[in-house]
C-alpha cells in the first residue's frame, strides 16, 4: 500500500513477551518502518484483553489502516481484529483476500461461505487478512540487517484480567488404529461393506 | 425469574442455515439443564414465516428485528441491535454459530459487552455452580481446551454439524416479538457494493455430511472430475488440501485445514492426500474417515477408520462402480 502511493509509515505492534521481537524484526526485515512492543509476562492473556493492551497504545497514535493476521497458530482465536474495532469504534472487514484505496476509502473483497462480497467501507478502518491477499515479500539480506538497527519501542501497561480462563486441556479422542488394507480387488468391495455396515455412512 | 439463554441465529437469504438449528437445540439443552427460558433472535430485511419454526426446535422466544439495512450482514448494524438486546434480557449465555459472520460478530459483541467470548466450540458443559464451561481445540486440534467465563453473559460459538439438532416438534411453539429498531443506515460506515455467488456446489464444506477431497496426488485439476463423481453418488461435496489450492487446482473456498475451512462430516473421504498435521485440523471432528493413498507410510493412514494403499486413479473409479450398485439396491 505504502509503495503504491509513494508515502506513508507502517509500524508494527505486538502484545507478548521479550520473545516476541523475533517477529517484529522479521516485519521490519520485510518493510515496516516502526515497531513497538507491548510488554506482558503474563502466562495466559485471553483476546480480550489482548485487544485492551492493543488500545491502550492505538488511541494515542495516528492511521488510516490497522491490519491483523487471522488468526494465532496457538489458540485459533480469531477475536483480536474485530474487538480492536469495536473499541475503538471502527469499521472491521474480516477475511480480506483483496484491497485496495480510493478518495479516501478502502474497496476490500471478502470470502465467506460460498460466496465473496465486494465491500466499501470508510477510513481509518481495521482488516483481518485472509490467504491469498498477497505473497509475503522475502526480506533482503540488506533489509534483515538494517531490522537489526532499527529501535524497537518497548511498552509496559497493565494487562487487564482475563474473562476466560482455561482450566482444562485433553488430547481428543484418541481412536483404535484403523483398518488398512492393499489395493486388490476384493479391498474395495470390503470397504464398502465396512462403510455400509460398520460406520454406517452410506 | 433466573437470566435466559439466549441463542443468536443465521439465516441467509430468507432461509435458515442448518448449523442454526444445531445450535438452537444445544441453546434448549443448556435451557434446560438451568431451568431457564430459551430465546432467540432473528435479524432479516423481510418478513420470515420461518422464525417461529424455532419454536418446534425448543425456543421459548423468538425476536425478530427486521429492516432493510439487514440486507446484507454488516458488522454494525448486527452488533448494535444484539448488544442492545443482551442489555434488555439479561441473559446468563449467548450461543451462536462460527461461521464467517458469526467470525465477525461475536468478537465485536463481546468487546462491546465486556465479556468472555470462546468461539469455535465443540461441546459445552455445566459446571457445578450453574456455568458453562465450553471445550474448543487448540494448536491446530492436538488438544481440546475447556474454557470457563469470568463474566455473566458467558459467549460461545458453535461449530457447525457437531451438535444435534432436534427433530421438529409442532406441538411446541414460541411467542414471537418483533424488535423496534433504533438504527438506520446512515449509523453505517461499512457498505456491501457486491456479492458474488462463487461455486455451483450446493452446500457449503462445513454443513456437508459427506466430502470427497483431493491434494497433491490428484497431479492436476481435470483429475477432479473423478473425484466429483464419486461426491455426486453419495450427496457429498469435494473439498482440497491446500497443496491443491496452493497448486491453483481448486479455489481456496475448497480449502480444508487450519488456514481453510474446518469440517465435521459423517464422511471424509481423502484422496491423494498425506496428512500434513494442518490438514488434519481441518477434518479431526470427521466421524469417519476414509484414505486411499500409495503411500503407506503417509501420516494421513494414523488417523483414517478405514484407508486403502494403492493409486487412486484405479481405486476411486472401482469405488464409485462398486457404490453405484450397492446404492441402486
Amino acid at each position: 500500500m505504502k509503495e503504491n502511493k509513494g508515502k506513508g509509515n507502517v509500524t508494527v505492534l505486538s502484545v507478548g513477551p521479550e520473545r516476541a521481537t523475533e517477529a517484529i524484526r522479521e516485519a521490519l526485515a520485510m518493510g515496516a518502518d516502526e515497531a513497538i512492543l507491548i510488554k506482558t509476562e503474563e502466562d495466559y492473556i485471553d483476546s480480550l484483553a489482548t485487544a485492551k493492551a492493543l488500545v491502550e497504545i492505538l488511541k494515542e497514535m495516528e492511521y488510516d489502516l490497522i491490519l491483523f493476521g487471522k488468526q494465532a497458530v496457538d489458540d485459533d482465536n480469531l477475536q483480536v481484529g474485530p474487538m480492536v474495532a469495536e473499541l475503538l469504534d471502527l469499521p472491521c472487514i474480516t477475511f480480506v483476500t483483496e484491497l485496495s484505496l480510493q478518495d479516501g476509502k478502502a474497496i476490500a473483497k471478502r470470502e465467506i461461505e460460498r460466496k465473496t462480497e465486494i465491500v466499501e467501507t470508510l477510513l481509518p478502518s481495521i482488516f483481518t487478512t485472509e490467504k491469498g491477499l498477497n505473497k509475503p515479500r522475502y526480506p533482503s539480506l540488506s533489509n534483515i540487517m538494517r531490522a537489526e538497527r532499527k529501535t524497537i519501542q518497548r511498552k509496559q501497561i497493565s494487562i487487564y484480567r482475563p474473562k476466560t480462563k482455561i482450566i482444562n486441556m485433553n488430547y481428543p479422542h484418541s481412536q483404535s488404529v484403523g483398518k488398512i488394507m492393499s489395493e486388490c480387488p476384493d479391498a474395495i468391495s470390503e470397504l464398502v461393506k465396512l462403510l455400509r455396515e460398520e460406520a454406517k455412512v452410506i | 425469574m433466573s437470566k435466559p439463554v439466549f441463542v443468536i441465529t443465521e439465516q441467509r437469504d430468507g432461509v435458515f442455515i442448518k448449523v442454526t438449528y444445531e445450535v438452537v437445540s444445544e441453546g434448549r439443552r443448556i435451557a434446560d439443564q438451568l431451568q431457564t427460558e430459551l430465546i432467540t433472535i432473528t435479524l432479516c430485511s423481510e418478513v420470515l414465516d420461518i422464525a417461529e419454526q424455532l419454536g418446534n426446535y425448543g425456543a421459548d422466544k423468538v425476536l425478530v428485528a427486521e429492516s432493510d439495512i439487514f440486507i446484507n450482514y454488516t458488522a454494525e448494524g448486527y452488533t448494535k441491535v444484539i448488544t442492545d438486546i443482551v442489555r434488555q434480557i439479561d441473559p446468563v449465555g449467548i450461543l451462536l454459530p462460527a461461521t464467517a459472520i458469526d467470525k465477525d460478530l461475536a468478537p465485536r459483541v463481546a468487546a462491546k459487552l465486556d465479556i468472555g467470548l470462546a468461539t469455535d466450540c465443540i461441546r459445552l458443559l455445566i459446571s457445578e455452580n450453574g456455568k458453562i464451561i465450553a471445550c474448543r481445540p487448540m494448536y491446530a486440534g492436538k488438544i481440546i481446551a475447556d474454557y470457563e467465563f469470568d463474566s455473566i453473559p458467558q459467549m460461545v460459538s458453535l461449530r457447525s454439524n457437531i451438535f444435534f439438532a432436534n427433530e421438529p416438534d409442532p406441538s411446541k411453539s414460541a411467542i414471537v416479538e418483533k424488535i423496534n429498531l433504533t438504527i438506520s443506515s446512515s449509523d453505517l460506515k461499512t457498505v456491501v457494493k457486491k456479492i458474488v455467488t462463487t461455486t455451483a456446489a450446493k452446500m457449503d464444506l462445513t454443513e456437508a455430511d459427506i466430502i470427497v477431497s483431493g491434494g497433491r496426488g490428484m497431479k492436476c485439476p481435470e483429475n477432479y472430475k473423478i473425484l466429483e463423481e464419486l461426491a455426486e453418488l453419495l450427496g457429498g461435496v469435494v473439498g482440497a488440501s491446500r497443496a491443491a489450492v496452493d497448486a491453483g487446482w481448486r479455489p481456496h473456498s475448497d480449502q480444508i485445514g487450519q488456514t481453510g475451512k474446518t469440517v465435521s462430516p459423517k464422511l471424509y473421504i481423502a484422496c491423494g492426500i498425506s496428512g500434513a498435521i494442518q490438514h488434519l485440523a481441518g477434518i479431526r471432528s470427521s466421524k469417519c474417515i476414509v484414505a486411499i493413498n500409495k503411500d503407506a507410510t503417509a501420516p494421513i493412514f494414523e488417523k483414517a477408520d478405514y484407508g486403502i494403499v494403492g493409486d487412486l486413479f484405479e481405486v476411486i473409479p472401482q469405488l464409485t462402480e462398486e457404490l453405484k450398485k450397492v446404492i441402486e439396491k
